[in-house]
């Protein structure tokens, strides 16, 4: 992979979603990566923050804007990003667009669709 | 007594890591940190890692960066050598 390519662009906005053992958990692990892949921002990685991981911290110091993704009223990402030193701009809980928790993995599309709305949405103002 | 083998002595050598894929601004951080060291006159073992595996693998999403002795200091901009001096002195 040598050389392939750089990686001197800051990335302008990391997203870290909580990725929680429910539906709204994945849920927001979902739009994360839909997000990324739409070139909204970048998907980061929450638990390394939690584990105060150097190279996570001190990439997380560059980004210009930080969203956290919730599943649910336990907050979670955004208590994790806190902790790590960070405030986000953007804090988006899956359960207060009308999506209920469930101990399943049972996910819709239009379910992250909401997700990725709100979180452009958010973004824009 | 008293003198130190050269294994001892690159034990309590700082080391520093500059990670780029070679890129100028990767190009310009090895250079002040080069500086740095020079200019604060300390033994450093300076090392280059150009390999996007084990770059990625640290949890480094942006470069250039700088890792001394294994801890992430500097990531996503070209320090100055007055700011890696700063680093080095603590």
């Amino acid at each position: 992979m040598k050389n392939e390519k750089c990686l001197c662009e800051a990335d302008e906005v990391l997203i870290f979603p909580c990725s929680g053992g429910s539906n709204v958990g994945q849920i927001a692990n979902d739009a994360a990566k839909k997000l990324t892949t739409q070139g909204v921002g970048k998907m980061y990685c929450l638990a390394g923050l939690g584990g105060h991981v150097s190279g996570l911290i001190e990439s997380t110091k560059a980004a210009k804007r930080i969203i956290a993704i919730d599943g649910c009223p336990v907050h979670c990402a955004k208590k994790t990003v806190e902790h790590a030193g960070f405030k986000p701009d953007v804090h988006v809980v899956v359960t207060d667009l009308g999506i209920q928790k469930r101990l399943d993995f049972m996910i819709e599309n239009d379910e992250i669709k909401k997700v990725t709305d709100d979180v452009s949405k958010k973004l824009r103002k | 007594m008293g003198t130190k083998t050269d294994e001892e002595v690159g034990e309590m050598r700082m080391k520093i890591e500059i990670l780029g894929t070679g890129c100028p601004k990767c190009k310009a951080t090895e250079k002040n940190v080069r500086k740095a060291v020079d200019e604060l006159g300390i033994q450093a073992e300076i090392v280059k890692i150009d390999d996007l595996q084990e770059i990625v693998n640290r949890g480094v999403m942006m470069t250039p960066a700088v890792f001394i002795d294994g801890e992430a200091k500097i990531v996503g901009h070209v320090p100055s050598p007055e700011e890696i001096k700063k680093l080095l002195k603590k």
